[in-house]
């Protein structure tokens, strides 16, 4: 038998938490909409995951006004991709030979990491409000990165030659957001660059940063990385979020 | 079977039929010897066929255990837990099984002359790589009915461990960490009867005022309901150790260890910092029923993806890190099986062998070894898998499991098990919390006569669940 709650005790809790609290029971277990509710977030999440960023399209809509590359990892599909880390952090080899070295201050990179949808959602709209702010600085052809970590981002801009690139990302879905963008600056890219040497905007999503506000932060970090010479631990940004993501995708 | 090792050479090999498999020496034998896991195909260390992940597995079987004692798989010079594991063995414990190889050893602790009493005896004895060769021999099956004949009981406030028991962490993460947000999930859990092993936290920051902000809500739960429990805020050990010096009221200090002392560093600690969180704990005196004041948390991985395993496979790594715990007498240890990703163990498959193994080697070491049954969203397992190793675990008599509203940890990204299927596993074992929570429980009414829980919407259940934290009171 089920024991429904009738008036909720913890609706003093709903506004300040996410959290699946106060679900009632039916016996020991969860009620049955409880279960399908989380059902229906972690399809969304596996969705996520094993989508498709439409490259191709994304291709000829940024191509109206950019100039754009589209290069893939050495990883060969999706399983591959989620077993072999490394092979996502290392470009294609005939792709990259493709790439003309240039005098760039800043390269973008748009990779599908660990969620498709947020890429689909995000990337395209952030990289708009990025150049926005950013004219009078030299930005080299936007790369489309396919099967892609953030490391990806350190062959791309060593080959182009960029002072400083940028990877726009699909987080790891979470349960209650499948669809969280991120970015992740490097100063100096090369292949080799540890994490502490990279600077990240986090949690881009509808309920997350709001675009605008990611790209302020995001441009402010790049003038300043471009200014100090470095990225990393030694500059300072309100990463907020960004420790809720212990493995970067 | 085939010619076996090779005399007078440090390499193994067997004629398989036609085939030849030479190993180049013992850790690459306890590589070849393990279970898939992606993890280890990722090192370029794991078996590439089926065949000589067998061949491997029929010349570790013949492996006398004592040869771990000569070999060292990290050079004892390169590597501290290394030192720790051989200066702190006994060998008056071993003696009953020195005599035996892997294969001999996994056939005793079936057999019916292997009681929990013997166990319990031999644990100072066995070092971590002896139980990683014999868990590699052993189906998942072995591992289970070996495990539940261990006994490795703990105490701080409460008593966690006892045969017919099963306890509970209680994990209210929030992204924010926002008191109500903490609270709410809090409350939840004990109208449960959740959280007899600790109520534990991942803070969003390693902020040490912050960090006390949580220490100081818990804390004035625990006094408001005079509950019997011990909670934790699991930041960094240099963190918690400002906390007491500070006057927080802490009850366990918190770390992740690993396995080599190359990782250990990667986590910003080594066994004498770790070993200065236990004295700063210790020295608060604030446990009732016992002096186990410390938490830690591994997971197979973890040294690789420090770059830091010294091409010793996974699992052998994770043992290894039980050492460690060993030495700091915690009150609970836990694997984040499933967490750190599917770059080291890649689906569900993976994952339950892997929860299986770490709390087999984790108790027969002598660990009071819980697991976090748990996924993320990009491994190849869901909520059904994760049914199928909380079962299994509860079989093997594991210390405890971790929980979280509806299995969903809205901080972490990550799904574990809910606070219903802690319920549910107490019910189907008949294994209700720990003593003295348990007691506390019936006390507030929150459990009847058989076990069940008292309605949410229950008078008793309101009495908990309408508690405000008074914010301001934080120092």
């Amino acid at each position: 038998m089920s024991n429904p709650i009738d008036l909720d005790p913890f609706a003093r809790f709903r506004s300040v938490t996410r959290a699946r609290i106060g679900l009632g029971r039916a016996g020991d277990s969860l009620p049955i909409r409880a279960v399908l509710d989380f059902q229906l977030a972690h399809a969304r999440a596996r969705d996520a995951v094993h989508g498709h960023v439409d490259f191709a399209a994304m291709a000829a809509r940024l191509g109206e006004t950019l100039p754009v590359t589209r290069l893939r990892s050495r990883a060969a599909d999706r399983s591959i991709y989620l077993a072999r880390p490394d092979l996502g952090r290392r470009v294609d080899p005939a792709g990259l030979a493709t790439v003309q070295k240039g005098d760039w201050d800043v390269a973008f990179v748009i990779a599908d990491g660990l969620s498709a949808a947020a890429v689909e959602a995000h990337a395209e709209i952030v990289l708009s409000a990025c150049l926005r702010r950013l004219g009078d600085l030299k930005i080299a052809p936007v790369v489309l990165g396919e099967q892609a970590r953030v490391a990806f981002g350190d062959e791309v801009g060593e080959a182009l030659g960029a002072r400083m690139v940028v990877v726009l990302i699909g987080e790891r879905p979470g349960l209650s957001v499948p669809d969280s963008l991120g970015a992740y600056l490097t100063f100096g890219p090369k292949v080799g660059r540890r994490d502490s040497e990279r600077n990240c905007i986090s949690n881009i999503h509808a309920d997350g940063l709001p675009h605008e506000t990611a790209a302020d932060k995001i441009a402010w970090l790049i003038r300043e990385a471009l200014r100090l010479g470095l990225t990393g631990v030694e500059l300072k940004e309100d990463m907020s979020g960004a420790a809720a993501l212990p493995l970067t995708p | 079977m085939g010619d076996g090792r090779l005399s007078g050479m440090p390499s193994y090999a067997i004629l398989l039929g036609r085939q030849r498999h030479v190993f180049d020496d013992l850790k690459a034998l306890m590589a070849a010897a393990s279970p898939e896991k992606s993890g280890d195909r990722l090192a370029g260390i794991g078996a590439d066929t089926n065949e000589r992940r067998i061949a491997a597995r029929y010349l570790l079987a013949d492996v006398p255990l004592r040869t771990f004692l000569e070999e060292p798989l990290i050079p004892y010079e390169a590597d501290e837990v290394t030192r720790l594991i051989l200066d702190s063995h006994d060998a008056q414990a071993f003696s009953p099984v020195a005599h035996m190889t892997v294969g001999q050893f996994r056939d005793w602790l079936l057999s019916y002359e292997c009681t929990t009493a013997e166990l319990s005896k031999l644990a100072p004895g066995l070092t971590p790589e002896m139980v990683a060769a014999v868990s590699k021999i052993m189906r998942n099956h072995d591992l289970i009915v070996a495990a539940a004949k261990t006994s490795v009981v703990t105490g701080f406030r409460t008593t966690i461990g006892l045969k017919g028991r099963l306890s509970s962490r209680l994990q209210p993460n929030h992204p924010t960490d926002d008191p109500e947000g903490v609270a709410g999930s809090t409350l939840d859990g004990l109208t449960y009867g959740v959280g007899d092993a600790v109520i534990g936290i991942n803070p969003a920051g390693d902020n040490l005022e912050a960090c006390m902000q949580l220490m100081e809500l818990f804390d004035r739960l625990r006094q408001r309901f005079d509950i019997p429990m011990q909670s934790c805020v699991l930041t960094h050990v240099t963190t918690s150790i400002k906390a007491v010096e500070a006057g927080a009221p802490l009850d366990l200090v918190f770390q992740s260890i690993a396995g080599t002392e190359a990782a250990n560093r990667g986590f910003g600690v080594d066994l004498q910092v770790l070993r200065e969180g236990r004295e700063a704990a210790l020295s608060l005196k604030r446990g009732t029923v016992g002096d186990n004041v410390m938490y830690l948390e591994t997971g197979q991985g973890s040294a690789l993806s420090a770059d830091a395993h010294h091409g010793v496979d996974e699992q052998t790594i994770e043992a290894r890190a039980y050492a460690v715990a060993r030495h700091l007498k915690p009150l609970i240890v836990n694997t984040v099986v499933g967490f750190i990703g599917p770059e080291y163990l890649y689906d569900a498959k993976q994952i339950i062998r892997a929860g299986l193994e770490d709390h087999f080697c984790g108790k027969l070491l002598g660990v009071p070894m819980g697991v976090d049954v748990c996924y993320t969203n990009h491994a190849e397992a869901d909520q059904d898998d994760m049914d199928n190793l909380m079962f299994l675990l509860a079989s093997a008599g594991v210390n405890f499991l971790i929980a979280v509203p509806g299995a969903d940890d809205v901080m972490l990204n990550y799904q574990s098990l809910s606070y219903h299927d802690i319920v549910s596993l107490r019910h189907s074992f008949g294994r209700p919390p720990a003593p003295e929570f348990e007691a506390w429980l019936y006390r507030m009414g929150l459990l009847d006569g058989e076990g069940r829980l008292a309605p949410q919407a229950s008078s008793v259940a309101r009495n908990l669940i309408d508690y405000r934290p008074d914010i301001r009171a934080s120092a």
